[in-house]
C-alpha cells in the first residue's frame, strides 16, 4: 500500500506541475467565460447598433403606420419615383429602401429591398414579417374577423412541465434543464475517460521505453505500480475537474457582475428612456418583453434547481472513477505491451469503440431516458458511465443506479485483473511484436 | 564464509524456451561474484528471479538463509544493463522517490543522498533534470540509486558500460569499498578483464545451465594446462619425454621464449633442473589461464573432463 501511494504521489505531482496541465486548467474556464462573455456582449451589443433609417415607398398605401420605429431603426415614409430614392440611398450607407408596389395584395412577392451594401437576413426577415402579417390581417378582416380577435389569437404557448415526486406533489421540472445537464455530464465523462485513459497509456509507454521500468519493478510489484499510476492520474483528473468547477463558477460570476447583468440593465434603462421620449407605446412593449425574458430565465433557474444536483454530482464522481478505472487499466495493459505509438493504435481502437459508442447511446437515451436501449446500455459496464450520466438528470429509479454501479465495480475489478496479468509480462518484453494471441497467452503465465 | 545467496535447482520456463534449467549456485557473503555467460544464456532471467521481478517455476532462492520474501527487496540493489531514469524529473526528487520505494523514509533518504552527493561532488545536480545531464552523469546517478539504501546484496549488470575510464575507476573503487564494508556484489558482465581484476568467485551460465563455478583459484586450477613459460639465452637441445615444448620463438629483445608442458606426474623442479643445465634462464613462470581463455574454452565446448563432471 505504501508503494501504491508513493507511485500515486509521484504520478500526481509530476502531472500537476506540468505546464500543459496548468495552462489547460486555467485556460479552459477562461475560454468558457470568454465564450459566455461574447454571447452577453453580443446580446448587449445589439442594442448599441447604429441607428438605421429605413425608407419606405408604399405605393399600395396599406402600410401607413404599420412599420413602427424602435430604438435602433427609424422608418421613414417617402414618396416619389424609386429611381431618385435609389440614387439618394447610395450616399447613406447605413440605410435601406423598401419598395412596396401598388398591387401587393395580388403579388406578395413584389416587395423590393435596396441597400447600398448588403442586407442582413435579420433585416430582411423583419420587413418580410411585417408585410406578411399586415397582408394576413387585411385578408382576415376582409373575411369578417375583427382586429380584436386577431390580436387575441396571437398567443404565446410555453408549456411548463412537472414531474410527480414520491409524495405525489408536483415539482416544477424542465426537460430542457435535464437535457442540458445530462448531455453536459455525459460528454464531460466521455472526454475525461478518453483523455485520462490515454494519459495512463502514455505514462506506461514512457516508463517502458525509458527503461526505468526494470529499476522500479525491482522495488515495486507490477500491480502496485500499475494501480499507483492509474490512481495518480485519476487524482489529477479529479483535481482538474474540481479546479474547473471552482474557476468556471468564479470567473462567470465575476463576468456577470462586471459586464453582464449590470450593463444589461443599464443599457435597458437608457433604452427605455429613449423609447419613452420617442413613443410611450414603445416603452410599454419593451418593458413587457424584458419581463418576459426575466421570467424565462427565472423559470430555467428554478427548474435547474429542481434537478437532483447533489445526486448528479455524486454519481458523476462515481461514474467517472468507475468508468475511468475500467478503461484506464486496459489502456495501461496496452501501454505495457507495445513499444511505440503506431503499435498502440491497433490495440486502442477496439477500446475506444465502446467509449465512442457510449456517447452515441447517450444521445439516443437522452431522448428516451426510460427506453430499453437506455436501460441496457446503462447497465453494461463499458457504456454505463456515460449513458447513466445522461439519464440521471431525468430521474432514474434507485435500484437501477445501484445495479449499474455494482455491475460497474464488477466490470472494473475484472478489467483491472485482466490488465494486470498482461501488464506484468508486457513491461519486461522488448523486441517482440505482440498480437492478441500473444496477449491472451500472457494472461495465463505464471509468476 | 557463509553464503548470502543460495540458488537451489531453479527452473524458469517461458512458453517454448527454458531460460533456466536446474540452476544452483552459492554467493559467499562479502565476495564480488562474477555471473558470466554469453548473451541469452539466462543471466537476466536469474537476476530477475533474485530481484523478485519474476518467480521461479521450480527450485528456490535463499537470501541470508531465508526464502525470498517481498521485504527482501529493500536489501537488494539492482543496476540493470539497460539504464533508465525519468528524463523530465529532477535528480534529487527522482533519487528520493526511488529510495522511498526501497523502504527508506524521506528523511533517511535525504541523509543518505547528501553523503553520496558530497562524495561524488555532484551537489549542484540536485535540481537539474535528468535529460540535461550527460550519459556518464546519468550513469553516476543511476549508480547512486542502486546503492543508496545500503543493500546487503548489490547486483550490477554491465556496470562499466557507458563510463569513461575515469568514471569507471571511480565506480570500481566504490565497488571495492562497498565490498570491504561487507556488502556482497554480484557482477554480471562480458568484460573479462574486469572479472579478472575484481571478482573472487564466479559462475558461468551457458544454455540455461551453470557449467562452471567456484572461487577464482578453483576455476583457474581446473583450466590449468600445467604449462610453463620460459625465457632464456642459449640453445635448448632436448628435454626428457616428461616435458613437451609446445611453442618456441625469439622475442623482440632477442630472448628465446618457450612454452613447456609437464606430462603425467613430472615435477616442476625436474624441469627447472633440466633447463638450468642447458641454458641461462631469464624468467620462468606458470601459465595461468585468463578468464577470457576460460570463457571461450568453456562456452566453445572444450570443457576439460573434470569440469564436465561438475554439470
Amino acid at each position: 500500500m505504501r508503494n501504491i501511494f508513493l507511485v500515486l504521489k509521484r504520478e500526481y505531482l509530476v502531472r500537476v506541475r506540468k505546464k500543459s496541465f496548468i495552462v489547460m486548467t486555467l485556460l479552459t474556464p477562461l475560454l468558457i467565460a470568454a465564450f459566455y462573455g461574447i454571447i452577453i456582449w453580443a446580446a448587449v451589443g445589439s442594442f448599441n447598433n447604429e441607428r438605421k433609417t429605413i425608407q419606405v415607398i408604399d405605393e399600395s398605401g396599406l402600410f401607413k403606420n404599420k412599420f413602427k420605429s424602435d430604438a435602433n431603426t427609424t422608418f421613414e415614409f417617402i414618396s416619389g419615383p424609386i429611381a431618385t430614392a435609389q440614387k439618394q440611398l447610395k450616399d447613406k450607407e447605413q440605410n435601406l429602401l423598401v419598395f412596396i408596389p401598388a398591387d401587393i395584395m395580388d403579388r406578395p412577392k413584389g416587395v423590393q429591398i435596396y441597400a447600398a451594401k448588403n442586407i442582413g437576413p435579420m433585416q430582411q426577415n423583419r420587413i418580410e414579417k411585417i408585410v406578411q402579417q399586415e397582408l394576413r390581417n387585411i385578408k382576415l378582416s376582409k373575411a369578417g374577423i375583427t382586429q380584436q380577435v386577431i390580436e387575441e389569437a396571437n398567443m404565446n404557448v410555453d408549456a411548463q412541465t412537472f414531474s410527480l415526486n414520491d409524495e405525489g406533489k408536483t415539482q416544477s421540472s424542465s426537460t430542457i434543464a435535464a437535457y442540458v445537464a445530462g448531455y453536459a455530464a455525459a460528454f464531460l465523462l466521455y472526454i475525461f475517460i478518453l483523455i485520462y485513459g490515454a494519459g495512463v497509456m502514455q505514462g506506461v509507454m514512457e516508463e517502458k521505453s525509458n527503461r526505468i521500468i526494470e529499476v522500479i519493478i525491482s522495488s515495486v510489484k507490477p500491480f502496485h505500480l500499475m494501480m499507483g499510476k492509474i490512481l495518480g492520474v485519476a487524482a489529477v483528473g479529479l483535481t482538474q475537474f474540481l479546479l474547473w468547477g471552482i474557476l468556471t463558477f468564479g470567473v462567470t460570476t465575476a463576468t456577470q457582475t462586471l459586464f453582464g447583468f449590470n450593463r444589461f440593465t443599464a443599457t435597458q434603462e437608457v433604452l427605455n428612456k429613449q423609447a419613452e421620449q420617442a413613443d410611450p407605446e414603445l416603452k410599454k412593449e419593451m418593458e413587457k418583453s424584458q419581463s418576459n425574458t426575466l421570467n424565462t430565465v427565472n423559470t430555467f433557474m428554478e427548474s435547474a434547481q429542481s434537478l437532483p444536483l447533489a445526486q448528479i454530482f455524486i454519481c458523476f464522481i462515481f461514474y467517472f472513477l468507475g468508468g475511468y478505472l475500467l478503461y484506464s487499466s486496459l489502456y495501461a495493459a496496452i501501454g505495457a505491451s507495445v513499444e511505440n505509438q503506431q503499435e498502440a493504435g491497433q490495440f486502442t481502437f477496439p477500446i475506444m469503440l465502446p467509449i465512442i459508442a457510449s456517447i452515441f447511446f447517450a444521445q439516443l437515451s437522452i431522448n428516451q431516458p426510460d427506453g430499453s436501449l437506455a436501460f441496457w446500455t446503462s447497465m453494461i459496464p463499458f457504456t454505463s458511465p456515460v449513458v447513466m450520466m445522461a439519464r440521471i438528470p431525468f430521474g432514474v429509479p434507485a435500484w437501477e443506479i445501484a445495479l449499474s454501479m455494482v455491475l460497474l465495480v464488477v466490470g472494473f475489478v475484472g478489467t483491472t485483473w485482466l490488465a494486470a496479468r498482461i501488464y506484468r509480462i508486457g513491461i519486461l518484453m522488448y523486441g517482440k511484436k505482440v498480437n492478441y494471441k500473444e496477449l491472451s497467452k500472457w494472461i495465463f503465465y505464471k509468476g | 564464509m557463509p553464503n548470502i545467496l543460495e540458488v537451489h535447482d531453479v527452473v524458469k520456463q517461458y512458453a517454448s524456451h527454458r531460460a533456466l534449467d536446474g540452476v544452483s549456485l552459492n554467493v559467499p557473503k562479502g565476495s564480488i561474484f562474477g555471473l558470466l555467460g554469453p548473451n541469452g544464456a539466462g543471466k537476466t532471467s536469474l537476476i530477475r528471479i533474485i530481484t523478485q521481478i519474476t518467480a521461479p517455476d521450480e527450485g528456490y532462492v535463499l537470501l541470508d538463509g531465508e526464502r525470498l520474501r517481498p521485504e527482501h527487496i529493500q536489501h537488494i540493489g539492482y543496476l540493470p544493463e539497460e539504464r533508465g531514469l525519468y528524463k523530465k524529473m529532477k535528480v534529487g526528487e527522482q533519487l528520493l522517490y526511488l529510495a522511498q520505494l526501497k523502504g527508506l523514509s524521506e528523511r533517511e533518504a535525504m541523509d543518505k543522498l547528501k553523503i553520496w552527493f558530497k562524495k561524488f561532488d555532484i551537489k549542484t545536480w540536485w535540481t537539474k533534470s535528468i535529460e540535461d545531464l550527460s550519459k556518464g552523469m546519468q550513469q553516476k546517478i543511476q549508480f547512486v540509486a542502486t546503492v543508496m539504501h545500503e543493500p546487503k546484496l548489490i547486483i550490477l549488470d554491465e556496470p562499466f558500460s557507458g563510463f569513461d575510464p575515469i568514471n569507471a575507476n571511480l565506480i570500481k573503487d566504490e565497488i571495492l569499498e562497498l565490498r570491504d564494508k561487507g556488502t556482497t556484489i554480484i557482477f554480471s558482465t562480458h568484460r573479462m578483464e574486469s572479472v579478472e581484476e575484481l571478482c573472487d568467485h564466479i559462475a558461468l551460465i551457458h544454455k540455461s545451465q551453470v557449467i562452471l563455478k567456484g572461487s577464482k583459484k578453483e576455476v583457474k586450477d581446473q583450466f590449468k594446462e600445467h604449462s610453463y613459460s620460459v625465457r632464456y639465452h642459449g640453445t635448448l637441445e632436448s628435454l626428457p619425454a616428461d616435458f613437451e615444448i609446445i611453442s618456441h620463438k625469439i622475442d623482440d629483445e632477442q630472448v628465446n621464449k618457450a612454452n613447456i608442458r609437464l606430462i603425467g606426474n613430472a615435477s616442476v623442479n625436474a624441469l627447472v633442473g633440466n633447463l638450468i643445465s642447458q641454458v641461462e634462464l631469464v624468467s620462468f613462470h606458470e601459465n595461468i589461464p585468463s578468464f577470457n581463455d576460460i570463457f571461450i574454452k568453456a562456452v566453445g565446448g572444450e570443457i576439460p573432463e573434470e569440469i564436465s563432471s561438475l554439470r
